[in-house]
């Protein structure tokens, strides 16, 4: 092989061009680690100081290793009196610092206007529901839009083509004004109706369709099978992988959703969920609770976190399959 | 004996025809009843909505007076786009919407894209290793709540927050900016380093252009508004390198054996073969950034403060503000105006990127 290469005629800038590849590659490699940790160190430090104690998360944000004592207290309480604060020098020593989990406490204490299992169950509730529903209706438009005939269908396509251009803040308003008067504010079946079904998923469930052969559903129905029996039995378990990147995009996209939920649920504490929950942690203005802020954020994120990693190969998948086909 | 036959055949026929017929209509009604559920609800909750707005952005209605109640509202045909675009109590605070907002597309968009696809092509060298790794670090953030990632913005920008202290530790005699309360045009304060400002520039600067200073255009993104700007970056990219991923993935490799073979550099290879061969997905990315980044909201709504009111103000932001943000002064017909107006600007600038990112030979 070796000798091969040396037997052709040489190109003068090869060997140069060799040597410019390897620096690139270190160049590239460089730039590949230092993004990662751009994207990485802000988990890190979230995670980190969620642990501390207010006046330590912002002075002394870099002490990231948590080291014994664990659960320290942040104030010292004498006869119901606090008498001293626990310093953020004394807390955090270099990069390594004593944890707290009085953040957590905080935020995991239920008040009428701050209840965080609360909201944890209201995600579910909307996530859960809503990807169902887009399953399920999304599914059966895709197919009806690929397989079958009807009049109208090229009217019907190009108007769910057309949703997909209208920007969700135009229709904040509007809905915030229907549901108002439809008496859905502040409801999970509000929350549902609105949501249940979207343009994406349906143009994602089509292109599926249109792209495996529909044999398999032409005999079933030469054998008499009706049209929904065919849909649920032979049609639907060909779709998983399309039904699984749906999953995906809606439980996300509904765990994350905060505009629709400060329009449709926005209102009433006991309704929100967890972003729209979060914001209200804040505190105000100046006064920013930075603990307070991070042990939320910490608690808002594990459940998506678990559901990456555990199935993190179909959430890579489900972005590329929808990417390439646009 | 033929007549028979004959018989039998065109029974067959008519029997087939009156089947196939039969068929044809129930497909019809199965193809209605299977698209109706979910076409109703995109009607009720996506294009009722739309017309709606558009119907209100007509009216005077404040939002407070009950409907039901008589002349709850007249109507006033384009008035209220009138004040918001060409003269009245709003133009101001349209067009400094609209200025943040532009500043935000034309910040992020271009950037995100850029570093995507340099990330991707990396990414995708066979020599790599740990190629999982990477992939995951930069996807992270794209499965987190955007109301989480502002969150830990407002602590990473903070005055004494890891980045100012990070800054001091690797840049000596840096002085502790107060990102996230800092009106200040980055561009202006660059400017300002050659001593270059609105007194020295001379009077064309305090020319208006939609009734902003030219100066005010020049002096680009406050300084509030571009860590609004590096969190979206931050945001994204991973989203946008998967999908370039995937993408550079579908291009044989003989593609780049060939460009070897003829002496390509490295550099020539990723101008005139990867770059060109990712045009689809250049668009479609490029598609994406501009519809998510026109409509700015929720790090808004957390990164914002009454100091940076102003600079910070996006165009979808002042909507929610004409709606909801003054509870005593709500204005609704305002708050619909300026939304149709939104929509208006993403259907153009969607209709020119097309054009200019060679779309509509993209075949998406």
């Amino acid at each position: 092989m070796a000798a091969t290469t040396v037997d052709l005629p040489v190109n003068p800038r090869r060997g140069r061009g060799w040597d410019a590849r390897r620096v690139l590659s270190a160049f590239g490699v460089g730039l590949l680690i230092l993004v990662a940790f751009l994207e990485i160190t802000p988990f890190v430090l979230t995670v980190a100081n969620s642990f501390k104690c207010d006046p330590a998360v912002v002075s002394r944000p870099w002490g990231f290793i948590p080291v014994p004592p664990f659960g320290v207290d942040c104030e010292t309480v004498e006869d119901g009196e606090i008498v001293s604060r626990l310093t953020a020098d004394e807390q955090v020593s270099g990069l390594t610092f004593n944890p707290t989990f009085r953040g957590y406490d905080e935020v995991l204490t239920r008040t009428p206007t701050q209840d965080l299992p609360r909201w944890t169950l209201n995600s579910v509730i909307y996530s859960v529901t809503v990807t169902l529903g887009r399953l399920l209706f999304d599914s059966l438009a895709g197919y009806s839009l690929a397989r079958l005939k009807f009049p109208g269908q090229r009217v019907v396509f190009f108007i769910i083509l057309g949703v997909l251009m209208i920007p969700g803040v135009v229709l904040l308003i509007p809905r915030f004004l229907m549901l108002d008067q439809l008496n859905l504010l502040n409801s999970y079946f509000g929350y549902f109706a609105v949501l249940s079904a979207d343009a994406f998923g349906i143009l994602l469930m089509k292109q599926f369709f249109e792209s495996i052969p529909g044999e398999i559903e032409e005999a079933a129905q030469v054998d008499g099978a009706s049209r929904v029996v065919t849909f649920f039995r032979i049609v639907l378990p060909m779709a998983t992988p399309a039904l699984v990147a749906l999953t995906i995009f809606s439980f996300q996209g509904q765990w994350n959703n905060f505009m629709d939920a400060l329009i449709i649920v926005g209102t009433d504490p006991t309704m929100f969920n967890l972003p729209m929950g979060l914001t209200t942690l804040v505190g105000s203005g100046q006064d920013i609770q930075y603990d307070r802020v991070l042990a939320g954020s910490v608690v808002t994120t594990i459940p998506m976190a678990i559901l990456f990693f555990a199935f993190q190969r179909y959430f890579v998948e489900g972005v590329s399959y929808s990417g390439l086909k646009g | 004996m033929a007549e028979t036959a004959s018989t039998a055949i065109s029974a067959g026929a008519q029997k087939t025809i009156t089947t196939q017929a039969t068929a044809r209509r129930q497909e019809a009604l199965s193809g209605l009843a299977f698209v109706a559920p979910a076409f109703l609800i995109l009607l009720t909750f996506m294009i009722l909505p739309l017309l709606v707005a558009f119907y209100f952005s007509l009216t005077d209605w404040n939002g407070r007076t009950p409907l039901t109640q008589e002349g709850a509202y007249d109507f006033v045909g384009a008035e209220n786009y009138r004040e918001l675009l060409i003269e009245g109590r709003r133009v101001d605070d349209f067009y400094n919407a609209l200025k943040n907002t532009i500043y935000y597309v034309f910040g992020v968009v271009p950037t995100q894209t850029a570093i995507a696809l340099v990330l991707a092509v990396i990414v995708n060298q066979r020599w790599l290793r740990f190629r999982g790794f990477f992939r995951t670090a930069y996807y992270f953030p794209s499965i987190t709540s955007s109301i989480v990632v502002s969150m830990i913005f407002l602590f990473l920008f903070a005055q004494t927050g890891p980045v100012n202290s990070l800054l001091n530790a690797i840049l000596p005699g840096y002085d502790s900016v107060n990102w996230l309360a800092n009106n200040d045009g980055v561009i202006h304060n660059f400017l300002g380093l050659f001593g270059i400002n609105d007194d020295t520039v001379g009077a064309w600067a305090e020319t208006e252009i939609f009734r902003i200073e030219l100066w005010d255009w020049i002096s680009g993104p406050s300084v509030s508004m571009l860590a609004i700007m590096i969190l979206a970056i931050w945001t994204t990219i991973g989203t946008m390198m998967v999908v370039y991923l995937a993408a550079l993935q579908n291009i044989p490799g003989s593609v780049y054996e060939a460009s070897s073979i003829d002496g390509a550099t490295a550099w020539q290879t990723f101008r005139f073969i990867t770059v060109p061969l990712l045009r689809p997905t250049t668009f479609f990315v490029v598609t994406l950034g501009l519809i998510g980044t026109f409509q700015v909201f929720d790090q808004i709504y957390v990164l914002r403060n009454d100091t940076t009111r102003e600079t910070t103000m996006s165009v979808a932001y002042l909507v929610y503000d004409f709606a909801f943000g003054s509870l005593s002064e709500p204005r609704m017909d305002r708050a619909t105006a300026t939304a149709i107006t939104l929509f208006v600007i993403i259907f153009f600038a969607t209709l020119i990127q097309r054009r200019v990112t060679g779309g509509d030979r993209a075949n998406i």
